[in-house]
């Protein structure tokens, strides 16, 4: 089944290709034949670098990113590369390959006339859209990822009041992105390394990470895996091939790279799958990620969540391109743009990139487009740069986990007593597994010194002796909770 | 971290044997004629004739102490123990054997591939290897050293070269960031057995950017060792002992010791990454220095002997951690200590050992500290002021002289 959509997905990516093609050539009248347009046909032509500067200039950087583009489609007119018959016979040599030449002085144009579309399954009402080809999923599959999304929005609701009631000290929900969490989870194996960025705590969930281990790192107890060093959020877990989050930006996506190219050494059949925001787009990191992973064919899936915003930076301040999409192709890369709100596309998109990921061994970049309704953690309020009405627009009316509830739903497979029951044994569950949290011990001082190195050197022993003794000599100083 | 230690006796019984498989030209030794006998040996000039005697091998160095020319006891040699070769041979040579015995270690960086390194460290490995197990890399240290990291937390054991180490300034928030901190904040639940290693140091009229010495900008980052080599014997038992090692190790080679020519054991031998080596004992004063400098010490040290005085020299290897043992032994017994360096005067290694020697054995000296290094400027590309930028045997002497005094 998922291998004959991987078929699907081939065939028709020479379609799409022969479409751009056809449309570009509708909208510039002398497609094939004259050799020099610019000259001849003034009012159809825009070769002109101004024109072309100017006006697509425009739209992308006043309109709103989710507004249509039709009424400036128009008049657009870029002349497209044409290669005649002729120029097949003009090709020359250069360090990198032939490549044919023309006499005509064309500068490609910064965006396309269109924007790169966007794979969608489900409508607003999460119904399947007709002629939509996706993966399909068993009734059990889909009752665990709608509950995980649940999971997590209900995490997220209550450990950001927890953090507000001042017994945690920082947290940063992924509320929004629950469809991109959980659906990239769900498609994925549990060999599959995960390299996340911080916002991908569902990728754990799905994964086994229980709610009492997450709690555990948020109050950085005993019993946390991180051993109460890092700050909360950053989850790692060995056990579920989720490495440990690291505060940095994009310092994860050459990694992946990195561990993409033991998975192949090893030739083991699994992949190395990284997460990264909008904002991790304009790191260093990324591009040479992105070109590591292609030059290298590292079976490297790269998810980027572009959620709109970067702390307050919009994604119009971030970069100029056509979105991330786009700059997949410049590194040699396979790509798509997938509606991150919606759960089945997610899951298809990501399952047919595993695939193609190890099978072709290559990497695949996924441009996730959602929305970062919470703020950006504990420290931000995101009213402070945006309007309130759109934060609550993508929290209602786009709304992923209601929208593939109502799927699930209609296939008959959920209903509201599944629903009251999961979200009310889901409170129960945090409150319980908080009031664990908080009443463990902290992590003993030994903690602090020890995994710097494999074992422990002579200048950190001593460092612990000194702070062990000036802790016994002012023991009233130091907080009692920390076990000596 | 702790390292064999064995008798040297191995080497007597291996003289027969190695006078049929001498040959002059210093190519590496196949592995197959070597003993597979482990030695590993202490650093103690007293008990090890071989130490001893490449110690005290009159070095031609003057100022510019770079590679020697074969000297005429080559033709007496034939019946000495162990083989010829040059620092990045025997450099490689660690690197070969070590890539034989582990399947995971592997090597990437720029241009290491077909091109063999850019000082040749890596020559012959892919050939060897093939290519995934020696990776030519596009140019982005952070990504690469983050490709390493990466590889190393799933299971590999990378060894990352910088074309330079100047470059690896570049790859700071990885080396940082991740590298040194990963083991920690995961709860030791990751490790980071990588190696990271390359050329640094003041050259030949290389110019400011590529006259670095990076070990005064990592030497905080916790969670990461540093040792640096200056001699073929050292050069390879440090190059195994960083990559068995579990903890990230940044290896500080020089770009002008890569052509020194000596003899080291054909047996198998890790060295210990947290000891330093004893060059030269004595009794009047104690030089603690490390890579370059060692040879422009010695050099000194011979005018010093001329002249009547004793200096125990020590190269002190590892630069993080310092070797306080053998570093308080020796200031015990002088107690003047000079610490000659290549780091710039702030924040260099130098005031590092300087803090933590006066706060250790403050008791046994007889004199303040006297560090010499170059001077807090960007190393200038006229030949003639690069020269007097780095530390120079005449400043060595006027130094012990006036702290002997």
């Amino acid at each position: 089944m998922a291998s004959s959509s991987w078929l699907l997905m081939r065939r028709s990516r020479a379609l799409i290709h022969h479409k751009n093609f056809s449309f570009y050539s509708l909208f510039s009248s002398s497609s094939c034949s004259s050799s020099s347009p610019l000259l001849k046909k003034p009012h159809a032509q825009s070769a002109g670098y101004s024109n072309n500067y100017s006006s697509a200039h425009h739209h992308f950087r006043f309109l709103r990113r989710f507004e249509s583009t039709k009424a400036e489609a128009a008049q657009l007119e870029l002349q497209h590369y044409v290669t005649d018959d002729d120029d097949n016979n003009r090709a020359i040599d250069f360090p990198g390959g032939k490549v044919a030449f023309t006499s005509e002085m064309r500068f490609i144009s910064e965006a396309s006339q269109k924007r790169v579309p966007c794979y969608r399954v489900l409508d607003d009402n999460g119904m399947a859209m007709k002629y939509s080809n996706y993966v399909q999923i068993s009734k059990e599959m889909a009752v665990k990822m709608y509950s995980d999304m649940v999971t997590l929005q209900t995490m997220d609701s209550i450990f950001y009041e927890v953090q507000r009631q001042g017994r945690i000290s920082f947290y940063l929900t992924s509320i929004g992105e629950e469809a991109v969490n959980i659906g990239s989870a769900a498609a994925l194996s549990s060999d599959d390394i995960i390299l996340p960025q911080y916002r991908e705590p569902g990728v754990l969930l799905w994964r086994g990470f229980t709610l009492q281990q997450f709690v555990d790192q948020l109050f950085g107890n005993k019993s946390d895996l991180g051993k109460g060093r890092q700050m909360p959020i950053h989850y790692g877990s060995n056990k579920h091939n989720y490495f440990t989050v690291s505060s940095p930006i994009a310092t994860q996506l050459p990694q992946a790279v990195g561990a993409a190219y033991s998975l192949k050494m090893d030739g083991k059949s699994a992949c190395a799958v990284t997460y990264f925001g909008d904002g991790s787009t304009s790191e260093g990191d990324f591009h040479a990620g992105l070109n590591f992973a292609a030059v290298m064919d590292a079976p490297v899936i790269f998810i980027c969540r572009n959620n709109g915003w970067a702390i307050s930076t919009p994604v119009e301040e971030q970069f100029r391109s056509d979105g991330v999409v786009v700059k997949g192709q410049a590194y040699g890369i396979w790509s798509i743009r997938v509606d991150g709100n919606d759960a089945l596309a997610v899951y298809s998109a990501v399952h047919t990139a595993r695939e193609i990921a190890i099978k072709e061994k290559r990497p695949v970049l996924i441009e996730a487009l959602t929305y970062r309704v919470g703020h950006h953690s504990t420290s931000d309020d995101s009213t402070k740069y945006r309007p309130i009405d759109e934060i609550e627009y993508w929290k209602m009316e786009r709304n992923p986990v209601n929208r593939f509830k109502r799927w699930v739903e209609r296939n008959g497979w959920w209903n509201d007593s599944n629903e009251s029951e999961l979200r009310s044994s889901l409170r129960k569950q945090l409150m319980q597994a908080i009031q664990v949290a908080e009443k463990a011990q902290k992590p003993p001082l030994e903690d602090m010194f020890n995994d710097v190195y494999d074992r422990l050197p002579s200048n950190l022993e001593e460092q612990e002796r000194v702070l062990r003794e000036i802790v016994k000599k002012h023991p009233e100083d130091y907080p009692s909770d920390v076990p000596l | 971290m702790a390292a064999l230690f064995q008798a040297p006796t191995a080497f007597s019984s291996s003289n027969s044997l190695d006078s049929n498989k001498f040959n002059h030209s210093p190519s590496p030794r196949s592995l197959s004629e070597r003993k597979s006998s482990i030695l590993t040996v202490r650093s103690d000039a007293r008990s090890n004739p071989l130490l001893n005697s490449a110690a005290h091998k009159p070095h031609r160095f003057i100022t510019n102490a770079v590679a020697t020319k074969p000297d005429t006891s080559l033709a007496s040699t034939s019946s000495k123990p162990g083989h010829e070769l040059l620092l990045f041979e025997a450099l490689r040579e660690g690197l070969e054997e070590e890539m034989e015995r582990d399947p995971r270690v592997c090597v990437m960086g720029e241009d290491v591939g077909h091109y063999g390194g850019s000082y040749k460290v890596t020559k012959g490995l892919a050939t060897k290897f093939g290519d995934l197990r020696v990776l030519d890399t596009p140019i982005a240290e952070n990504s690469f050293t983050g490709m390493g990291i990466g590889a190393a937390m799933t299971g590999l054991r990378p060894i990352i070269e910088g074309m330079n180490m100047g470059f690896l300034l570049l790859a700071f928030n990885q080396i940082s960031n991740n590298c040194g901190m990963l083991h920690y904040t995961s709860g030791g639940q990751f490790k980071i057995p990588v190696v990271i290693r390359g050329p640094g140091g003041v050259g030949r009229q290389l110019g400011a950017e590529h006259s670095q010495r990076l070990e005064s900008y990592f030497q905080s980052i916790p969670g990461i060792q540093m040792v640096a080599c200056s001699t073929p014997y050292n050069a390879k038992g440090l190059m195994k002992a960083a990559i068995r090692s579990e903890n990230p190790v940044i290896l500080f080679e020089h770009v002008l010791l890569y052509n020194l020519k000596d003899r080291i054991p054909d047996e198998e031998y890790v060295l210990s990454l947290e000891e330093a080596e004893m060059v030269r004992p004595g009794e009047h004063v104690t030089i603690l220095t490390y890579s370059r400098m060692r040879y422009h010490v010695m050099q000194a040290a011979k005018t010093l002997v001329n002249k009547g005085y004793d200096p125990e020299v020590i190269d002190i290897r590892s630069l993080k951690p310092f070797d306080l043992h053998t570093i308080g032994k020796s200031v015990k017994k002088t107690h003047r200590v000079l610490i000659v360096e290549e780091c710039m005067r702030t924040g260099g290694i130098g005031a590092s050992l300087t803090a933590a020697i006066t706060e250790n054995f403050n008791d046994d000296l007889d004199a303040p500290i006297v560090c010499l290094s170059s001077q807090d400027v960007p190393t200038p590309y006229a030949g003639t002021l690069e020269e007097w930028t780095v530390v120079q045997p005449a400043q060595i002497v006027t130094a012990v002289e006036q702290l002997c005094q």
